[in-house]
Order: C-alpha cells, then structure tokens, then sequence
C-alpha cells in the first residue's frame, strides 16, 4: 500500500540512452572550460589591479642639478623636500650604485661607468591616499628643485585597461560557452521530440498541455545540466586547487595568482547550467509543439 | 466501480458532440469525410461501423481534435472545438477518454503507470487516485500485472490496459476505435459490460468497431458510415 502511495514513479519520458550520455559530456567539458575562462579572468583581474595598485603607490623623480651643485645633493634636497608632502610615506634619493644595479641586467658591466645616470627619487606613497603628481610637483618648484614627477599613471592606466579587457573577455567567453551548452540542449531536445513523436501525440491526447510537454524536456534536460555542470565544475575545482596548491606559496602561476575564493566561486556552476537547459529545452520544445498545428 | 463522469449532472443541458457538414479529407485521399452530420446526445451509447477505409478512424480523430475539420463544425461540450486552439485542446481532451486500435500505451511504464498518466498529467496527487487505478487493473483483469510492462503483455491484455487509462478518470465521453478487437468473446462481453455501466453513469460512449454482433447485443445505436457519410442510425 505504501508503495503504491508513494510509489518510485518512472520518468513519464523514456530515457534516450543513445544521445543523452553524449549531450551530458558536452554540457560537462563546456562548464569545464567555461570555470577555467573564469578562473582564469579572476586571477588576471587580481594580477593587473595587483600591478595597478602597486604603480600608485610609487612615483619616480627625475632631478636636474642647478649650476654648481652635484647631483646627489640634488637628490638629496628633491627627496628632503618631498618627505615632507601629505600623501608620501617615504622618499629616498637613488644613489649611483642603486642606479648601476638596476642597469647592469641590461647594460652590462663594460659600459655602466661610462654611462650619465639620470638622478632619480624613489617616493612610496601612501596606499590610502597617495600624493598627485601635481602636488609633487608643486611642493618641488616651491623648493626651487628642477625635477620631472612620474607618477607611473601611463602604466598604471594600461595594467587597469587590461583588467577591464579581461574581464569582457572572460564574459564573452561565458556567453558563447552558455550559447553552445543552449544550442546543444536545443538540438538535443529536438532529436528527443522526433524520436518520441508517438509518446508526445499519446500524452496530448490524454490530456497534456504543450507547457506540460516542455516541462518533461525542461526537467530532464535541466537535471542532466545541473549534473554535468557540476562534473564539469568539480572538474575544474581540482585543476584550480592544483594550480593553487603545487608550486610554492604563490601556486603554479604567480603572474596569474589563484586564490581559493576562486575555487569556491565556481560553485554555482550547475545552477547556471540547469538553468540555460531548461530555458533552451523549454523554448525549442514549445516551438516545435506549436509547430504540430 | 467508483469512477464516475465529472459532468453528469450538466450532461444533459447540451450535446457531448456534434458534427455539421464536416468534411475532411488527406492530400493523397480527399474527401475521407463529406458532409457529416452527427449528434451525439449526453449520455446517449452508439455504434460506428463499416468497410474498411469508410473513414472511422478519421472521424474518431476529429472528435479526439487529433485533425481539425476542413469544413463545417464540431462541438464538444456545447463548446465549439473543431477549430480550437492548440492551448485549448487540453481541456476537452481531460473530459474524454480515447481508446486507441494500436493501443498508444507507453512502453517504457509499467500497466499502473499507464492507467495513471492522466491523473499523473493533470497534475493529481498520487495518493489521490492509487485506488482508483487499482481498481480499474483488477477489474480489466490486470490485478496480477500491475508491474508489468506492456511489452511483455498479450495483445488483449494491452487492449485492456488501453481501456482502463480510458476510464479510468470517469470522462464525460468515451471513444473507442475496435476495443474488442483483440480479446476473446468472454472478455468483449466484460468490456461491453463496462462500457455500459460507464455509459448508464452518464458517459457518452462511441465505439467504432467491426463487431456487428456486439454491436446488436449492446443495444446501442449503430450508425453506419459509407463513403465517408453517415448512411445509418440515428445521424
């Protein structure tokens, strides 16, 4: 009696055992590479505001000595002068052998002594409120110190365009990948509705509507997402945590530093898929109902 | 049997069906229907018969608005349905109970599941109708099948099965296309039996069958269709 009260009621659509497994992979590797394209814009988001906020924090100086007096001791009153300004935390003059060393990479040895160095203030800002390049400045002519302020804003500006690029990617990415799950649910959903022709025809004639019709595909297209989206969502957990875990503190890819929010953020992605099959099962099975007229 | 009609007791304020000058017809068969008229009274019991390819099947589809008429008009309810929406065919559909000759049962449910899709389809609570589909199982003879797939069942034993989704949610018409066709005399009797006990409980019954004596026995109306016109009974 109980089970026939709450009995474990078969699907009322049989199961197309020949192309659902394969709709299920496909829906699985789309959500896999969709979770990466995520991850992925996530830690470059990360990276270049990383880069942005770092460049804002600095400025450079570039100091021009009066006549008769040295350039070190230009520095030296340019970085003085500096210290003093609202918004700095810390400036010091760059001595030769700094700027020799920041060189030498490049240059090497034979010609660096040779070579006129520019005389240069290295002025970290504060983080919360960084002195402008104007105030800069400003606070150097007032000082009678003749001296070029580079607030790093042309880099500064391109690390945080990059970000904004990324991230339309990384959306596009997502549309296109939500895009072909959907077209792949509406085929799918078609090749059901022609296979079973006969079973739809005997469930209208014993009363279903057509939303009754769709439901059936939208339930059974949208459990399958939602399970091969959260194949495909684990699947890409275990390649973040492993990018996360292997290679030292910073992960395998410190330009592109996965942390694990980013991990936990790709939990929705079953959901997302469930509810891009069951948009497309139900608007390609009601058309094709329609269509039976 | 519990199972009862749902609209008895307005049955007899206007017609369950009623055709006026439908034609219909296929590209390669045109006019497999020609001017048919036809009414079927609330609560009356007919008999459709004639030769092969006299157009019964078709006209079953019509009043199932499986086909929509070419010309004229059909009524279902006292409500015009013969060009009805697609939206609106649900509705007439839940009030009727179709019995098809190639039995249309759903391979991949078992017997009880198949009795049960219309409830199920409606939405019902299976609580509500378990002894209802029970019922009607062991009364077509299936009490012992009620897990069985239709694959695995005889013919007459699909046949049944058809019959007990048909009524089983007490609709205020029956049609029928050869129900008895694959079952033994014992169990056509049983049939009619049923069908005359729905029909004694306000359904409308149309059977479209061959059986001219079950048709005789039954003490329905015959109504003959020829060349796609109703040449006998009461049309």
């Amino acid at each position: 009696m109980i089970e026939r009260l709450f009995p474990q009621r078969a699907p009322i659509l049989p199961r197309d055992t020949g192309g659902e497994p394969w709709l299920a992979a496909v829906i699985a590797v789309l959500c896999f590479l969709a979770c990466l394209s995520a991850v992925g814009a996530l830690s470059a988001d990360r990276a270049a505001h990383g880069w942005a906020r770092a460049l804002r924090a600095e400025a450079t100086v570039q100091v021009r000595p009066r006549v008769g007096e040295t350039g070190d001791a230009a520095a030296a009153r340019a970085a003085e002068t500096l210290a003093g300004v609202t918004g700095v935390e810390e400036a010091e003059a760059m001595d030769r052998k700094t700027a020799e060393a920041l060189l030498r990479p490049w240059v090497g040895d034979a010609v660096l002594p040779d070579l006129p160095l520019p005389y240069l203030v290295t002025v970290r800002l504060d983080r919360d409120a960084p002195a402008s390049a104007v105030s800069l400045s400003r606070a150097l002519a007032q000082a009678g110190v003749d001296a070029t302020v580079d607030d790093h804003s042309l880099w500064r500006d391109e690390a945080e365009r990059s970000a904004g690029l990324i991230t339309v990617l990384a959306a596009l990415a997502f549309l296109l990948t939500a895009g072909a799950a959907g077209a792949a649910v509406a085929y799918a959903t078609r090749a059901g509705m022609a296979a079973q022709a006969a079973v739809i025809e005997t469930l209208s004639l014993n009363g279903a509507s057509d939303s009754r019709i769709a439901g059936l595909y939208q339930r059974r297209y949208g459990l399958l997402a939602a399970g091969a989206g959260a194949a495909g969502a684990l699947a890409a957990m275990g390649a973040a945590s492993a990018m996360r875990l292997l290679g030292g503190s910073e992960g395998l890819s410190p330009a592109l530093p996965v942390v694990w929010s980013d991990v936990l953020i790709l939990s929705p992605c079953p959901l997302l898929a469930a509810t891009v099959a069951l948009v497309a099962a139900r608007f390609t099975a009601l058309a094709r109902l329609k269509g039976r007229d | 049997m519990s199972v009862q009609p749902r609209r008895a007791a307005d049955a007899a304020s206007s017609p369950t069906a009623r055709l006026r000058g439908v034609g219909f017809g296929y590209v390669e068969t045109p006019d497999v229907l020609r001017d048919v008229n036809l009414t079927l009274p609330a609560g009356s019991f007919h008999f459709l018969t004639g030769p092969s390819g006299a157009g019964k099947s078709t006209l079953l589809k019509l009043l199932t608005l499986a086909e929509q008429p070419q010309s004229g008009s059909l009524e279902l309810f006292g409500e015009e349905a013969g060009a009805a929406r697609r939206s609106a065919l649900p509705a007439f559909r839940r009030r009727m109970g179709v019995i098809f000759q190639d039995f249309r049962l759903l391979d991949h449910l078992s017997a009880w599941e198949n009795v049960a899709l219309p409830m199920r389809l409606s939405g019902m609570k299976t609580a509500d109708y378990a002894d209802d589909v029970d019922e009607m199982l062991e009364w077509v003879g299936l009490g012992q099948k009620l897990d069985a797939r239709p694959p695995a069942l005889s013919g007459g034993e699909k046949q049944r099965l058809a019959i007990a989704r048909a009524v089983v949610t007490g609709p205020d018409l029956i049609v029928a296309d050869e129900p008895t066709g694959n079952v033994d005399a014992a169990m056509a009797e049983r049939l009619l039996k049923l069908f005359q006990s729905m029909n004694r409980l306000g359904t409308t019954v149309l059977i479209a069958s061959h059986d001219a004596d079950l048709a005789a026995r039954s003490g329905a109306t015959v109504l003959t269709l020829n060349n796609g016109r109703i040449t006998g009974g009461a049309a």
